[in-house]
């Protein structure tokens, strides 16, 4: 393994017809480190983060997990979005099953675990997001910040590499934000590595080692948070900063 | 003019009532098997094998099925002696349940077709998200979800193809509509056989989406199927 480096990206480029959304974006991400990814929204940042599990293609650049070059032709895709966990906004849940069977399925049939060892590895996973008593629950009995926390479950029983958040709270009543942001930050006090985009800035700034402050298809800003948050290099930044923290009365 | 059938009037309205059920009972099995795949390659098939399916959806949809009865009863006769194919020698039941089959899963197809754009396309991206093939994401997340909520469209379908079932008599299947009409032909109850009959299927409709109506409820998903207006109130 290259020194400890899980996620590196290069160059990365994407293209819808004639929008350019991501124009050479390079960053990389190291074990156990969480980073953020904020900007206006249209920036490309739920772009970039799909093109991390090639659920969109990249038209240019190259993407490495670990050691493994997953923008390489020769891959197994299959293979590598087993080791990358992804979170959506809208939770996406399978409607027809259980929260149990929901973490459960992927570990079964992706996997190949018996039912029996499917069975304990979700029951600890949804524990482990504080919802063992809703294992058999199906989606629409939970709450938004419930099915959210299912969700990551799912993600988390692949026991993946990286976990890639795409803004997992803004589908949620404000109320239900803050449990789904507890079990993140628990997860990254674990020393999950991570890349969340969202619009949290609280959360970006207590909880995340790295920010990165992206806006039209490139990377404007990145460094820790206190320097991204306090001290904002570029006026793109402090202009955007500004506005959040007129909206919300200083960072949340 | 007698008001009580015979004994052996009502023997051959059941022996009919089997056939009927027999043969709707078959199509039906054909064209789900079939009307799946239609639905699936139309929804999810590389643009080639979409653009065939709905030209087959389109061309069975367009066949009155007495003609397409006929058709291939001959046809199957015709190629069966001419190039000595012998396994094409079908009896008239199984040339039945392939017209009505291929018919029926024309139909089927467009039930299923809604059924599968109903599912939020969400979840595939995050059944793809786990490492689940295409094809995995289809068979675990797409296909039970679909068949679910095809229940309603198809309870439908077996209404009707239940009482197009009694235009086998052209190739010489006698179901129930067929008896009716033999015995009528031999004892002149007009009214009484055909008022019978009529309740025979009245029966069968009923049965067949009631049976259909606790598969429904017995396979219901919270959120997904089967909600009735009572849950949320009365709006209208």
């Amino acid at each position: 393994m290259s020194s400890n480096i899980v996620v590196r990206v290069e160059d990365l480029h994407k293209r819808y017809g004639n929008e350019e959304i991501l124009k050479g974006v390079s960053f990389t991400v190291r074990q156990g480190e969480a980073l953020a990814i904020i900007g206006p929204s249209g920036t490309g940042k739920s772009t970039l983060l799909r093109c991390i599990n090639r659920l969109t293609e990249p038209d240019r650049g190259r993407i490495f997990l670990e050691d493994t070059e997953i923008t390489s032709p020769h891959v197994d895709i299959n293979k590598i979005r087993q080791q990358i966990g992804f979170v959506f906004q809208d939770f996406n849940l399978f409607a027809h099953l259980t929260a149990l069977d929901n973490v459960r399925l992927g570990l079964m049939k992706v996997k190949g675990f018996s039912k029996k060892e499917a069975t304990e590895r979700a029951m600890h996973e949804l524990a482990r997001v504080g919802l063992a008593e809703k294992a058999h629950a199906y989606p629409a009995q939970l709450s938004g910040g419930q099915q959210q926390r299912v969700s990551i479950a799912r993600a988390l029983a692949m026991d993946p590499k990286v976990m890639l958040f795409d803004e997992p709270t803004s589908a949620l009543d404000p109320e239900l934000i803050g449990e789904v942001l507890q079990v993140m930050q628990e997860l990254a006090e674990e020393g999950m590595t991570m890349i969340v985009v969202t619009h949290e800035m609280g959360f970006a700034r207590s909880v995340c080692d790295e920010v990165i402050f992206m806006e039209k298809g490139v990377i404007v800003e990145q460094g820790p948070p206190e320097q991204v948050f306090l001290n904002p290099q570029q006026p793109r930044t402090r202009q955007f900063l500004g506005k959040i923290s007129e909206l919300y009365g200083g960072a949340r | 003019m007698s008001v009580i059938l015979s004994w052996d009037t009502w023997r051959l309205l059941l022996a009919g009532t089997v056939v009927t059920v027999e043969l709707t009972a078959s199509l039906l099995a054909v064209g789900l098997v079939l009307g799946v795949l239609v639905a699936l390659g139309q929804a999810y098939g590389p643009r080639p094998l979409a653009a065939l399916c709905s030209s087959y959806e389109r061309f069975f949809r367009a066949m009155p099925i007495l003609v397409l009865l006929i058709v291939l009863n001959y046809g199957l006769a015709f190629l069966a002696s001419t190039y000595e194919l012998l396994w094409l020698r079908l009896p008239a039941f199984a040339v039945a349940v392939l017209a009505f089959g291929l018919h029926s899963s024309a139909y089927q197809s467009q039930i299923f077709r809604g059924a599968i754009r109903a599912i939020k396309p969400g979840q595939l991206l995050a059944a793809r998200a786990l490492g689940m093939t295409r094809w995995q994401a289809i068979r675990y997340i797409v296909l039970p979800q679909a068949l679910r909520l095809a229940i309603p469209g198809w309870s439908n379908e077996y209404s009707g193809v239940l009482k197009d079932t009694s235009f086998v008599f052209a190739i010489g299947v006698t179901e129930l509509t067929r008896q009716g009409w033999q015995i009528m032909q031999r004892t002149r109850e007009v009214f009484l056989i055909f008022i019978t009959v009529a309740l025979i299927y009245l029966v069968l409709t009923y049965l067949g989406t009631w049976l259909l109506e606790w598969v429904e409820r017995r396979w219901g998903v919270p959120g997904l199927t089967g909600q009735r207006q009572e849950e949320y109130g009365r709006v209208i």
